[in-house]
């Protein structure tokens, strides 16, 4: 038995409403939680790219795979390993504004967290962050402390390291 | 519609005609050659019904008395004629009647399309009368569907929906149309699908494996072909026959795959599985190699998978590539149509003639023939068995009969005894195990091969479940003979409380009505016998009646379907008692 491990599962798809149904329900079956789920134009007109992160074995990832390229409007799906992809997540923090004047030490978490302020009125003021989990945790945690109005996260987003030929293998499916 | 479909020009037809959604939707079905179809009218789906009336020359709308009928008799139509089964509902209830239809047919890769009626576009979500999300209940059990809010999509949905259901592995698909699109006026030309956008119904054969594969059964020593309904669907009977002749392949067959060749081949060693025949169940863990063609190692062949053909090398023949490694990890994938696989492997494999190992098989087949067999076609208690009456429909149709089994008891027996000499006879919910599923198979099945017997077996369980489509045989005349084999019980679930339960027969005894009484009450000629002597004239009578017929058979009450393998349990720990 393999062990549990994060995968990153891009999909290239037709834009088709449903779709999404089809695909969460292949993981629903199988009782595997989405982590997190991300679906956006991709490099190619008219051709969706979606991200989805999941925890399973290596074994399960592979079954899945099959099952979604199985779906009639799934150009093609892979999946990677923390190592092959380059990856993303942003959020966005509602602070009031208040502490950004009076609490110096909040001024210099922004600065050393790289998080960029989005917009400032009277009432709060607007904080996004992109980066690694593990960096909008560091923000969260140290933002806490101060109180956080409202916070958000995005899904992971992610580009892998080796070409997708996807342009390449649409022009192959119709030969 | 952002899926881009590939147009071929050549089947195109550049007459276009201004007409309403309803009539294109008509008009796409005859030109799919659709000549029957299968359904239940209401509110929804009016429209399409008053088009109907109109061309009721040129397609023939059978009116089922209950919406899953619709379905079981396209799949009946679609499993004996190779062709796509239609079946038509209305909106809500109507839709959601189709269900089950629909997951029988995906299991067992039926090629159907449905159509459905929703509420006006305008009144989508809005809990309107009637109206279900039948797209988003359907999707887990159909290869595609798709919901069409505009007349101008009717044509180019249609035609793809027919080449998703017929393509590569064949499957269902819903087509759900809201009202005001079935009445919307447009100009209709209709094109033939020829392809789609990313999707590619067959995958590539690798000639790499195709010669390991090759290699691999021209060494074996103990070699064991496991055939599926892969080899029907293909249309690859001739292909497959010549691959395992050549290479003197002991094949036994899954449930779906039988009939592919006739019971009587030298080659055919019987059903593998749960209720499957003694010696390929126990020679699966004994085989060098296993040769897998068309089939996807359901769990009902499989027993327990960790002791399963452990010591064989295994070739998988597939047109799915999710099927690879699904259950059983292969060593050689050969990816294609199994008609041209079968066709590309035969020049590379050597004659071969395994004289000592097809001697294991003819042993084990005696081991089960004096335990199990011969008490079931020749008993010599008073009780009639399931078995001596397939025995006596066997003699009667000449083993050409078309056999329609419901699920259950009598499904293992019409399974192991039917002789099944023409390829696609063997019609019935394998992978789902619908109970209900015969009757209304059965009528399609009937109209998809007029020339054939078509021979109905069902117990009183399932039977009792679609009933009420001795209406539609009524009111259609079509001559089906329909076996009940009553016992009085839901055998299979007897069967399993008796041997893991102790006996306690919670909810199986049934106490049924006099069913000749409701043939006759639908004008079906019937009969009952329960006496041994009574049978052989009653079935000749049955098989020589021109129009339907109805006939019970009271069997033994308490008999069981042997061999057996538990759940769980290894194919090679087979019980014969």
């Amino acid at each position: 038995m393999s062990e549990n491990k994060l995968y990153t599962v891009s999909i290239y798809t037709e834009n088709n409403i449903g779709l999404l149904n089809r695909i969460s329900a292949i993981f629903q079956r199988r009782h595997i939680n989405i982590e997190s789920i991300n679906s956006s134009a991709s490099e190619i007109e008219n051709v969706s790219k979606w991200t989805i992160v999941v925890k399973l074995t290596e074994d399960q990832m592979k079954k899945i795979i099959g099952q979604i390229e199985k779906q009639v409007e799934v150009i093609k799906a892979y999946y990677h390993t923390e190592e092959e992809i380059i990856y993303q997540e942003s959020c966005l923090f509602k602070i009031k504004s208040d502490l950004l004047f009076e609490e110096r030490q909040i001024q210099n978490i922004i600065k050393e967290s790289n998080a960029r302020i989005v917009t400032v009125n009277k009432a709060f003021f607007v904080l996004e962050k992109s980066g690694r989990r593990s960096e909008i945790e560091l923000l969260h945690r140290e933002l806490s402390a101060f109180g956080i109005l409202q916070f958000t996260r995005s899904g992971r987003i992610a580009v892998t390291k080796t070409p997708m030929e996807i342009t390449k293998m649409l022009e192959a499916f119709q030969h | 519609m952002e899926t881009k479909t590939i147009k071929n020009n050549e089947q195109s037809t550049s007459k276009t005609i201004r007409i309403s959604g309803s009539e294109a939707v008509v008009r796409s079905l005859i030109a799919e050659g659709v000549d029957v179809l299968y359904g239940y009218p209401g509110g929804a789906i009016m429209p399409v019904y008053d088009e109907l009336y109109k061309f009721q020359n040129e397609i023939h709308h059978v009116l089922t008395r209950h919406e899953q009928g619709a379905t079981h008799a396209a799949q009946g139509y679609a499993r004996i004629s190779g062709k796509v089964g239609v079946a038509m509902a209305t909106s809500g209830p109507g839709a959601t009647n189709l269900i089950t239809g629909i997951a029988d047919a995906q299991i067992d890769s039926t090629p159907m399309v449905c159509i459905t009626g929703q509420v006006g576009s305008h009144l989508l979500g809005s809990d309107a009368f009637q109206e279900t999300d039948i797209v988003g209940i359907s999707t887990p059990v159909t290869k595609w569907n798709h919901q069409v809010t505009k007349a101008s999509e009717i044509p180019e949905v249609i035609a793809k929906a027919f080449y998703i259901a017929k393509s590569g592995r064949p499957g269902p698909v819903l087509i759900d149309i809201t009202k005001d699109a079935q009445f919307e006026e447009f100009d209709f030309k209709y094109e033939k699908c020829t392809g789609i956008r990313s999707y590619k119904p067959i995958p590539e054969t690798n000639q790499v494996d195709l010669q390991a594969a090759a290699d691999l059964i021209n060494n074996a020593k103990k070699p064991l072909v496991v055939w599926g309904q892969g080899v029907i669907l293909g249309e690859a009977e001739a292909e497959f026959k010549a691959v395992i002749e050549k290479a003197s392949l002991p094949s036994a067959w899954t449930i779906l795959g039988a009939s592919a060749i006739p019971s009587t081949h030298p080659l055919n060693v019987g059903m593998v599985g749960m209720h499957g025949n003694y010696a390929p169940n126990v020679l699966t863990n004994e085989c060098d190699v296993l040769i897998a063609i068309g089939m996807r190692f359901d769990d009902r062949v499989t027993g327990n998978l960790a002791t399963y053909a452990k010591q064989a090398k295994v070739i998988h023949f597939e047109i799915d590539p999710a099927e690879i490694d699904k259950n059983v990890k292969t060593d050689v994938a050969v990816l294609g149509n199994s008609k041209e696989t079968l066709t590309a492997i035969l020049p590379f494999l050597k004659e071969n003639s395994h004289t000592e190992w097809h001697q294991k098989f003819k042993d084990l087949y005696q081991v089960e023939f004096d335990k199990v067999i011969r008490n079931d076609l020749h008993p010599t208690k008073d009780g009639l068995t399931m078995g001596e009456v397939l025995k006596e429909i066997n003699e009667q149709s000449k083993g050409e009969a078309a056999i329609v089994s419901d699920v259950g008891q009598h499904q293992m027996i019409a399974c192991r005894y039917a002789d099944f000499n023409v390829s696609k006879s063997n019609i019935t919910s394998g992978g789902l195990g619908t109970m209900g599923f015969a009757l209304p198979a059965a009528i399609g099945a009937k109209m998809g091969a007029p020339e054939r017997d078509v021979v109905m077996i069902a117990g009183d369980g399932g039977y009792q479940m679609t009933i009420q489509e001795l209406g539609t045989i009524f009111q259609t005349k079509v001559p089906v003979k329909i076996v009940v084999l009553n016992n009085n019980f839901l055998g299979m679930v007897r069967q399993w409380q008796q041997l893991f339960f102790d006996k306690r027969y919670a909810s199986t005894e049934m106490e049924n009505p006099d069913f000749v009484a409701i043939a006759k009450g639908y004008h079906i000629d019937a009969k009952s016998v329960s006496k041994r002597e009574d049978l052989a004239n009653a079935v000749k009578e049955m098989m020589e009646t021109k129009g339907p017929y109805f006939l019970e058979v009271m069997v033994e009450k308490e008999d069981n379907v042997f061999p057996m393998i538990p759940t769980g349990a290894s194919v090679s720990d087979v019980r014969l008692e």
